[in-house]
């Protein structure tokens, strides 16, 4: 069973649903008994990291995660639940976050004005090093972002994939042993989405 | 480098996908799972769902149709007409629709784009602008006034006024359909579309005339639009989404290549 984390951080259906088409049985839930006892854990989102990490300590989650993450579950965030990931994001005047991998999130500072924020749309990733969640899938393949904030990995180590946006080059996908996350949304993109989203349902954790 | 996006949009009606010129004379085209399935994996890039009928004949969206898409199409997908509340709004977000498109309602109420953004993040709420060119520029600076309902009713509202308060409000995207252009396949309404992209900082999405490639060529560099809707060039099988790409491409114009 594949926890997907409901925290109130936005649309979790098209995540249910892509693992639904895969096959693969999973549940949208808050309850701590049930994220711990799952397979693997997906932790998805769209929103603010104010209000995100809010919701995390008001429904008891945040030892939840960590100890998930710890004891070597495999585990995927997906756009805000990447960016909270890190120990501080700039959003909300500044907010301290999970800090499950070194490094904070800043916003894009486009020098010209025609640059559009948030950054919506189709945008490719580079692989920087291989990893068994890119099984299959071409380097520089096109992956759907809706984002107006971005990470910064303090260890360059932690960056798998980086994507160019607003005059910088920055970690679209970051892993950390049994954890892995990314700024876009694979269950939204398409049938190369769906290929990372199984790979993730295959994964034993290990790279 | 991100992509250009190509969004067909289907208009639906009584569960059939229909098109017509200047929102009238419609005609029936096809069933809009099995549309928008061989869209998703024919390389578009988004797709858009009006239920047209619904704000005219005042009955709720086809929920049940917004759920069928969102199991068999795993892209971004925006859903609009008879959208009336923050509530309608909730139920087709949880069916599984990325984004939420309103139009009509938000000049009557745009209070309720706020509350949306709020609630559920700007990058669901887009705002649908329905365009007309008008002579009378000491009323209308940008020359173009906001109509509503399918062009049945005129506002008194400047079009550029509009889509900068709607920025303010919180939308995440403004798609701007020119009534002039819409159906026409003669060329999208570069003037309007350049105005509104250039004077706000959130994606346009340009729609009304797409007729052939070099129009969306065009578009992209002129018309400076982020995204642009396509329905009767695509929909009668003239162009497929591939070729519409590879003429993008050859123009240096960025799109998803691999899908």
């Amino acid at each position: 069973m594949i926890a997907i984390v409901d925290y109130r951080a936005g649309n979790l259906t098209s995540v249910l649903l892509a693992l639904e088409h895969l096959g693969v049985p999973s549940e949208i839930t808050s309850d701590p008994a049930k994220i711990l006892a799952a397979e693997r854990v997906v932790f998805p989102g769209d929103g603010a990291a104010g209000e995100s990490m809010r919701n995390l300590r008001e429904l008891g989650l945040i030892e939840t995660l960590r100890a998930v993450v710890e004891r070597g579950t495999p585990f995927f965030g997906i756009c805000i639940g990447m960016q909270i990931l890190f120990d501080f994001s700039e959003e909300n005047d500044g907010v301290a976050c999970l800090g499950f991998v070194p490094g904070r999130v800043t916003r894009f500072q486009p020098a010209e004005r025609a640059v559009k924020i948030p950054q919506m749309g189709w945008n490719a990733v580079r692989f920087r090093q291989s990893h068994p969640l890119f099984a299959g899938i071409e380097d520089e393949s096109e992956f759907y972002f809706i984002h107006s904030y971005y990470p910064v990995p303090a260890d360059p180590a932690h960056c798998y994939g980086e994507t160019e946006y607003a005059g910088v080059c920055f970690a679209s996908a970051v892993g950390k042993g049994n954890l892995f996350a990314t700024q876009f949304h694979p269950e939204r993109s398409g049938r190369i989405g769906l290929r990372m989203l199984r790979n993730f349902t295959e994964w034993d954790g290990r790279c | 480098m991100l992509t250009k996006r190509i969004i067909p949009c289907l208009d639906v009606r009584n569960r059939k996908v229909t098109k017509g010129v200047r929102f009238q004379g419609n005609v029936d085209l096809g069933d809009p799972i099995e549309m928008a399935v061989a869209y998703s994996e024919g390389g578009c890039d988004e797709l858009v769902f009006y239920d047209i009928t619904a704000s005219a004949e005042r009955r709720p969206i086809d929920i049940g149709m917004v759920r069928e898409v969102a199991k068999v199409v795993h892209i971004p997908f925006a859903v609009g007409g008879g959208i009336e509340t923050l509530d309608d709004m909730y139920r087709v977000l949880l069916a599984g629709a990325e984004k939420v498109s309103v139009n009509s309602l938000a000049v009557k109420n745009p209070g309720i784009i706020a509350e949306g953004a709020r609630a559920f993040g700007s990058q669901c709420i887009v705002l649908g602008m329905d365009p007309v060119s008008v002579a009378d520029r000491s009323r209308f600076p940008s020359g173009y006034e906001v109509t509503i309902r399918g062009f049945r009713e005129r506002t008194g509202m400047d079009a550029l006024e509009w889509a900068k308060r709607a920025e303010d409000l919180g939308v995440g995207e403004i798609v701007v359909n020119s009534v002039d252009a819409d159906g026409t396949r003669a060329g999208f309404e570069l003037t309007l579309t350049s105005l509104i992209s250039t004077n706000v900082h959130i994606p346009v999405v340009a729609s009304g005339g797409a007729g052939v490639p070099q129009h969306l060529v065009d578009v992209f560099t002129k018309g400076h639009a982020d995204a642009a809707i396509v329905a009767s060039m695509t929909h009668t099988g003239e162009y497929t989404i591939a070729a519409i790409k590879a003429e993008l491409d050859a123009a240096g114009i960025p799109i998803r290549k691999k899908w």
